[in-house]
């Protein structure tokens, strides 16, 4: 069982590669300790499914439970959400509102700022510039969600307030405007990444036609690039909608059938971090109630992102 | 055919000149973020920095804000780290590694990798709603550090993998050529050169998921944990024998976004400023390590010549 090699340079890589695996693979039944190696290696990588059937499982089986209590009816179309009242209702129409509408807000602020920033580090900035404001701009998405909760508490929403005398102290807009802040790092970079792969060819033919780098950007990247950008626009929106702490500091808890960002309203996430902040019993309604919660949550994220799936696959260009 | 040129070089000049508006757009775009970054930093250090002192990083929480301190929530961040990172780099890098190395091209590692993928985009209340139910309820671990350590490591061993394949995908296959030659295992290649090598990139990755896992409040409190803690938990080390005891596992817990998160909610002006506080060691502390991780990947891509 020798191993037999040719010489090789780097033109035969591939051929080298697959002479490599042989060998390997008559090594690793040398040494039964390789197998047992793989196989641990194996497992690790398999515990990330392990992660989706814990989080699916979990999520089904206590919503079960609580859609044996509230029918699926009430759940969809009541318009209250008072699950720790007296009298309870559980319609999830007031909570999915208020992520909706802090969700707009900041992707309103993320998307067009995002895109931007991406089009100008791709297309204007030089190596250096965009060297030192990427991983800036990084930073941003770094800084804990908590501590933007304070900003929009305690000096986006006082700032607002100046310019609409009438806003709330708890509301909407300024837990929107400062989520949207804090995902512009996820939409700039993604989108950059993915106006930076298009082939060199396709922008110099662009410029080669007489086209400034607006029309460029515009025209021909923006385009090309479309399915990494609708990905980027994808994660931003996943962040939005499951961005907890910013909306349970500064949009108020309180469940409101609204869509005007200058109320305050409980979002999904709100909720959750609400009840869990209390000492429910273990078993009870309002308990399982946390959990048909961040089901719908998951759902909401789900729909969008086979959205961009199918949008992406339309738009797919293939150099 | 003179208008015609004239309106040509007017195109012209409105082409160029929204070129530039454009670039100048993107620059005030940029600076919006940058801006905001800045304004965060100095709003936190005017409100919290007259209260940062020793008194403060030693005392337990407190009705009373002047006396409050986050002693409990600074160990507790310290050992709920501890336990995801000892969680979370070992099942990360080894996945990492079989991704990279060994996974056939099958349908399971296509599985593998869009799982992954897609985990990243899953809402970190989301793993705290599954530790809830599966380590609190189902396993028993009840509130304490290692359930939350385990959850902040679930949470981010997307983010460890992603990064070990990346560092393991820059070790050039000469490296691993080489090593098959000298008659090496595969494992004994993996082990004494493909991942020495990548360990820098390795690193890197681990200090950036460390530092988002530290500012994670949601799914920690969702798993229930405590607001206001005046004790610490069991110490690890004994005077008397074994010396080492895992009580502390086992302990009821608050870590420093928790904290900030409690004292914020609060009406009361003198709560605010201990949360600018703790929110300004949070900063220092997550923008420490981000620095010291884009530092470590600038030093070892200058070390490293293949």
């Amino acid at each position: 069982m020798m191993p037999c090699f040719t010489p090789m340079n780097h033109a035969e890589t591939a051929h080298a590669t697959a002479a490599t695996r042989q060998f390997a693979a008559r090594s690793s039944t040398r040494r039964p300790g390789e197998r047992v190696v793989e196989a641990l290696l194996f497992l690790s990588a398999l515990s990330s499914i392990g992660i989706t059937v814990g989080i699916v499982g979990i999520l089904l089986y206590e919503s079960f439970s609580f859609f044996s209590h509230v029918s699926v009816v009430e759940f969809l179309t009541d318009t209250q959400w008072t699950v720790l009242f007296a009298d309870p209702h559980y319609g999830i129409m007031p909570l999915v509102a208020g992520t909706v509408v802090t969700s707009a807000v900041a992707l309103l602020v993320a998307l067009p700022l995002g895109t931007v920033i991406a089009i100008y580090l791709s297309e204007y900035a030089s190596h250096r510039v965009r060297e030192i404001i990427k991983p800036a701009l990084e930073m941003l998405s770094a800084v804990p969600t908590v501590v933007f909760g304070y900003f929009a508490l305690l000096l986006v929403t006082p700032l607002l307030q100046r310019l609409l005398p009438d806003l709330p102290g708890f509301n909407m807009l300024s837990a929107g405007i400062v989520i949207g802040i804090m995902i512009i790092p996820y939409v700039s970079s993604l989108s950059e990444d993915a106006m930076r792969a298009v082939p060199v060819q396709i922008r110099e033919g662009s410029y080669a036609m007489g086209a400034t780098r607006l029309q460029t950007a515009l025209r021909v990247l923006v385009p090309s690039a479309f399915s990494g950008i609708a990905s980027a626009y994808v994660l931003g929106f996943s962040r939005a909608v499951g961005e907890t702490m910013v909306v349970a500091i500064a949009a108020g808890q309180q469940p409101n059938l609204t869509l005007n960002p200058m109320q305050g309203a409980a979002t999904i996430t709100a909720y959750i971090v609400q009840v869990s902040l209390g000492d429910l019993p273990h078993g009870s309604v309002a308990y399982q109630s946390i959990f048909a919660a961040g089901l719908t949550l998951m759902l909401m994220t789900l729909v969008f992102n086979i959205a961009g799936y199918l949008l992406r696959k339309k738009f797919r260009e293939i150099y | 055919m003179e208008r015609n040129q004239s309106s040509r070089d007017n195109k012209t000049a409105r082409r160029k000149f929204y070129d530039r508006t454009f670039a100048m757009l993107g620059l005030l775009a940029t600076f919006i973020g940058l801006i905001t970054l800045f304004a965060l930093m100095i709003d936190l250090a005017t409100d919290g920095a007259g209260r940062l002192s020793r008194q403060f990083l030693l005392s337990f929480p407190s009705r009373f804000p002047e006396q409050a301190g986050i002693l409990s929530a600074w160990v507790g961040t310290t050992l709920v780290m501890l336990v995801t990172a000892l969680t979370a780099v070992p099942l990360g890098v080894a996945a990492g590694v079989y991704l990279e190395e060994y996974a056939p091209k099958n349908w399971l590692t296509a599985l593998i990798e869009i799982n992954i993928a897609n985990l990243a985009g899953v809402p970190s209340i989301v793993y705290g709603l599954m530790a809830l139910g599966l380590f609190v309820y189902q396993l028993r671990l009840g509130h304490s550090i290692l359930t939350a350590g385990l959850t902040l490591a679930l949470l981010i061993l997307p983010i460890v993998i992603v990064a070990t394949r990346e560092a393991i995908r820059a070790v050039p296959g000469i490296m691993r050529e080489a090593a098959y030659a000298l008659g090496a295992t595969k494992w004994q290649m993996v082990k004494d050169h493909v991942l020495p090598y990548s360990t820098g990139g390795i690193l890197t990755g681990v200090i950036i998921a460390l530092s988002r896992a530290i500012g994670e409040t949601a799914p920690l409190i969702t798993i229930g944990a405590l607001t206001f803690i005046a004790f610490l938990p069991d110490s690890p080390v004994k005077p008397e024998f074994p010396f080492i005891s895992f009580d502390w596992l086992m302990s009821p817990f608050t870590v420093m976004p928790i904290q900030m998160f409690n004292w914020v909610s609060r009406p009361q002006e003198e709560f605010h400023l201990n949360a600018a506080a703790t929110g300004l060691v949070l900063m220092v502390m997550t923008l420490a390590m981000n620095a010291l991780a884009i530092y470590l990947r600038y030093r070892f891509r200058k070390r490293i010549r293949w």
